[in-house]
C-alpha cells in the first residue's frame, strides 16, 4: 500500500505546518499493517528548513519540486505539480491538511482526476470492503456536526482525503526512517502563475492549543471582556492556553484564533475547563476529547454538564477568584 | 467586469438542529429542519451585488436543487439579482461535490461566459469547500478561495485579499476567474421592497399553467428551469454514478457524559475543583 501525503510549509516560518507531520504518522501506521511507504510531496520555493523532521514520524521518502517562483503560493502551478507527482506514484490514498491552501488544491485534483475526495476528516482507517479488498474509511463530522458520517470512495484511485489540524496524534516515540529526498523534474509554464502577490499581511500568532496541557475556555457566560480578563489570570498562572467560544469570539472578549469547535480549531488536552460554555454541539466537536473537561456554569442544565467529568453550577465571577486563591497556596506549598 | 455569475445553494439549517431533527436511526430528518440560503453563498451574491452597482453588471444566479430551492432564487431576485435559475432533476440525486460540480460547470457553459464566477466559501450541510475549485476546475479557470475582503475591482482585474490561514495576502488576478467568498467578506444586504413588490409572484417555469403563462412571461415572472435533457449531460457523471464518494454509515453524535462529579457551590467545592486541576498542572510554564 502506498499513501501519499502533500507537505506544507508556513510561510511565516519557513517551517513544517503541523499538520504535516500528523498526515505522516498517521499515514504510516495504515500502511504499516499491510508494508508498504509513506511518500511526502512537497512544490514550493525550498523546502522547510525541519523537513527531515519528517522522517521520524513516519516518512519514508520525499519528492520535492523546489523553485523561487513558488515563493508565493501559486494555486494552480502547485496544483499541476502534485498532480504530476500523484500520477507517477500511483498511490492509494493521497492525504492533505485542511488547511486554506490543502482544500484549495485537493478539490482541483480530485475533479482533474475524477477521485474521491472527502473533507475535513476527524478519523481514518483502513478495512475491507466487499470484492474491493482493504479500502479507507474516512469519519468526518456533517450537519453542522450533529453526524459523523463515514464516507469510502471503493471504485477511486487514488483516494483522496483532507484532514484537520490537530486532529491525529503524532506519537511520541515512532522509529526514526532513513532519510531519503529525491528532486522531482518538471518543467513550469507560465500561464501556470495567474496570480501578482502584492502583499503578503501578518496575521495574529497562531494558537498552539496542541502544545498545552490545559485549555482555559469561556464562553458568553463570561459576560465582558473584563471578566474575561479573569480567565487570561487564571490561564497565565496555570501555563495554560486561553480558548473560547464562537459566542466569546463574536462578542470581541477574544480573538477568532482561538475560537475553539467545529469551525474553530480541534482540541484534545489533559484539562479542559470551560466558563460559561453553554456546550452546543459545534462548540463539543471541538473539544470532547479533551481526557478531564471541567465545567462552571450557573445554569444546572447547561448541555455542557453532559460530557464534563467535574462541574460547579455557580456563576464563574465568583469562582474564579476564590479558585485562584486556593491555586497559588497549592501550588507554591 | 460585464457578466457576474453565482453559485447559491439552500442548506438544512444545520445551526438548529434539536432532538426532533434526528431519526431513530440516527439520520437527520431533513423534512424537520428548515431550509435556508447557504450563509457564505449570501456573501458571494452580495460581492457580486457590489460589483454590479460599481460596475453596472449583469448578475445571475444558479442553484442546482429540488424545486423547492427556488425560494433563494426568488431571495436573490428581492436583493438585486437580475437573471436567475434552478438547475433541477431527478438525475442530480445523491450528488457528491464531483457529480455536483460537474451538473453546475455543464449548466455555467450552458449559460454563456462570465467575467467573474463567484461561490461561497462553503455549505454548512457539509462544510466541504469543494464544490467551487471544483467547478473552477472543469471550466479550466484560475481560482482564488477564502476570499474575505473585495479591495479594488477593474475592468478586466480584480484585487482581493485572501485568508490563508497563517497570513493574509492581497491578489490581483486578471479577469475571467472564480472567486470563493467568507463570511468576513461583507453583510449581505436585505431583500429590497421594490424588488420583492416586482418579484414576488415569480415561479419556476415547470409551475405556470399555461392560461398564466403570458401574464409572467410578460412581467419577468418565469424562473427557467433546466434539466439533464435541456444540458444534454452524461449520465455517468451525475448523480449517483458520477459521485466516487459513498456514505457508507452515518451516526448521530451521542454524549459520553453520565460521569459528572458536581461539587458544592461553596468554598470547599471550589477547593475540590482546585484539587482536580492541580493533578493536571504540570507546572512547565
Ligand atoms: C455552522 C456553525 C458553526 C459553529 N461553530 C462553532 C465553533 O466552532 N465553536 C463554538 O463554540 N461555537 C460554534 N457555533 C456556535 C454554537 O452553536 C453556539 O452558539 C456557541 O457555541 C455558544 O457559545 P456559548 O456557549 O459561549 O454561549 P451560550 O450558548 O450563550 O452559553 C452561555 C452559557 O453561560 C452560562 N452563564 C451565563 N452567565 C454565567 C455566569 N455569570 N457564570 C457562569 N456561567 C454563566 C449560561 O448558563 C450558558 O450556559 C457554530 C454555529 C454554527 C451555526
Ligand atoms: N447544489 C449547488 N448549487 C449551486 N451551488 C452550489 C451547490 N453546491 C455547492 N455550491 C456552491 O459551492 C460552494 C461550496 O459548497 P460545498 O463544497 O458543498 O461546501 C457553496 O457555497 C456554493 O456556492
Amino acid at each position: 500500500m502506498k499513501i501519499a501525503i502533500f507537505i506544507e510549509k508556513n510561510p511565516v516560518t519557513g517551517k513544517l505546518r503541523d499538520v504535516t507531520a500528523e498526515l505522516s504518522a498517521k499515514a504510516s501506521a495504515l500502511v504499516e499493517p499491510f508494508g508498504g511507504e509513506v511518500v511526502g510531496m512537497f512544490a514550493g520555493d525550498e523546502l522547510p528548513v525541519n523537513s527531515d523532521d519528517l522522517f521520524s514520524s513516519g516518512l519514508n521518502r520525499l519528492i520535492a519540486f523546489s523553485e523561487k517562483r513558488l515563493m508565493d503560493s501559486h494555486t494552480i502551478a502547485i496544483k499541476n505539480i502534485i498532480e504530476k507527482m500523484i500520477l507517477s506514484e500511483d498511490p492509494d490514498i493521497v492525504l492533505f491538511g485542511a488547511t486554506s491552501l490543502g482544500r484549495e488544491i485537493a478539490p482541483l485534483i480530485s475533479s482533474s482526476l475524477k477521485a474521491g475526495l472527502t473533507a475535513d476528516c476527524t478519523h481514518l482507517y483502513i478495512d475491507d470492503f466487499k470484492d474491493k479488498g482493504k479500502i479507507l474509511y474516512q469519519v468526518r463530522p456533517a450537519f453542522g456536526g450533529n453526524i459523523l458520517a463515514t464516507i469510502i470512495s471503493p471504485d477511486s484511485r487514488p483516494v483522496m482525503s483532507t484532514v484537520r489540524e490537530g486532529v491525529m496524534k503524532v506519537p511520541e516515540s515512532m522509529n526514526k526512517n532513513e532519510i531519503r529526498s529525491e528532486d522531482f523534474e518538471m518543467t513550469l509554464q507560465d500561464n501556470w502563475f495567474m496570480n501578482d502577490f502584492l502583499k503578503i499581511l501578518p496575521k495574529e500568532k497562531k494558537v498552539h492549543f496542541n502544545k498545552s496541557d490545559i485549555i482555559v475556555a469561556g464562553g458568553a457566560g463570561v459576560g465582558t471582556k473584563e471578566n474575561f480578563k479573569l480567565l487570561s489570570d487564571l490561564a497565565d498562572m496555570l501555563g495554560a492556553e486561553l480558548g473560547g467560544s464562537r459566542a466569546a469570539v463574536d462578542s470581541g472578549y477574544i480573538d477568532k484564533s482561538r475560537q475553539i469547535g467545529q469551525t474553530g480549531a480541534v482540541v484534545r488536552p489533559k484539562l479542559y475547563i470551560a466558563f460559561g460554555i453553554s456546550g452546543s454541539i459545534q462548540h463539543r466537536a471541538g473539544m470532547d476529547e479533551s481526557s478531564k473537561i471541567i465545567a462552571v456554569n450557573s445554569d444546572p442544565k447547561a448541555p455542557i454538564f453532559d460530557i464534563s467529568h467535574f462541574g460547579i453550577v455557580e456563576d464563574m465571577k465568583t469562582v474564579i477568584p476564590v479558585m485562584m486563591r486556593y491555586l497559588k497556596e497549592d501550588l507554591n506549598g | 467586469m460585464k457578466k457576474i455569475i453565482v453559485m447559491v445553494k439552500q442548506v438544512p439549517d444545520t445551526a438548529n438542529v434539536t432532538g426532533d431533527s434526528m431519526k431513530e436511526d440516527g439520520t437527520v430528518n431533513r423534512a424537520a429542519l428548515p431550509a435556508i440560503f447557504n450563509p457564505e453563498d449570501l456573501n458571494a451574491l452580495e460581492m457580486a451585488l457590489e460589483i454590479k452597482s460599481l460596475t453596472g453588471a449583469e448578475v445571475t444566479v444558479i442553484t442546482m436543487g429540488p424545486p423547492k430551492a427556488v425560494d433563494i432564487l426568488k431571495y436573490s431576485l428581492y436583493m438585486g439579482a437580475d437573471k436567475v435559475y434552478l438547475i433541477s432533476d431527478r438525475k442530480f440525486a445523491g450528488s457528491d461535490t464531483l457529480a455536483t460540480s460537474y451538473v453546475l460547470s455543464e449548466a455555467v457553459k450552458y449559460l454563456g461566459k462570465f467575467d467573474l464566477y463567484l461561490a461561497g466559501r462553503q455549505a454548512i450541510d457539509g462544510d466541504t469547500a469543494q464544490v467551487g475549485p471544483q467547478v473552477a476546475e472543469k471550466l479550466g479557470l484560475n481560482i482564488i478561495s477564502y476570499v474575505q475582503n473585495l479591495v479594488e475591482i477593474r475592468d478586466d482585474m480584480i484585487v482581493v485579499e485572501k485568508d490563508s490561514d497563517v497570513q493574509t495576502e492581497v491578489i490581483s488576478a486578471r479577469t475571467p476567474l472564480l472567486v470563493t467568498v467568507t463570511s468576513d467578506a461583507n453583510d449581505p444586504r436585505y431583500p429590497n421592497s421594490f424588488n420583492m413588490l416586482k418579484y414576488f409572484r415569480s415561479d419556476l417555469q415547470t409551475d405556470i399553467s399555461d392560461e398564466n403563462k403570458n401574464r409572467y412571461e410578460k412581467n419577468g415572472w418565469v424562473i427557467p428551469v433546466l434539466t439533464f435533457d435541456d444540458l444534454g449531460l452524461d449520465p455517468d457523471k451525475c448523480g449517483l454514478n458520477g459521485s466516487p464518494t459513498k456514505v457508507h454509515k452515518i451516526k448521530s453524535i451521542v454524549l459520553k457524559g453520565g460521569d459528572l462529579t458536581l461539587f458544592e457551590n461553596n468554598e470547599g467545592g471550589v477547593m475540590g475543583l482546585v484539587k482536580e486541576i492541580v493533578k493536571d498542572y504540570s507546572g512547565e510554564n
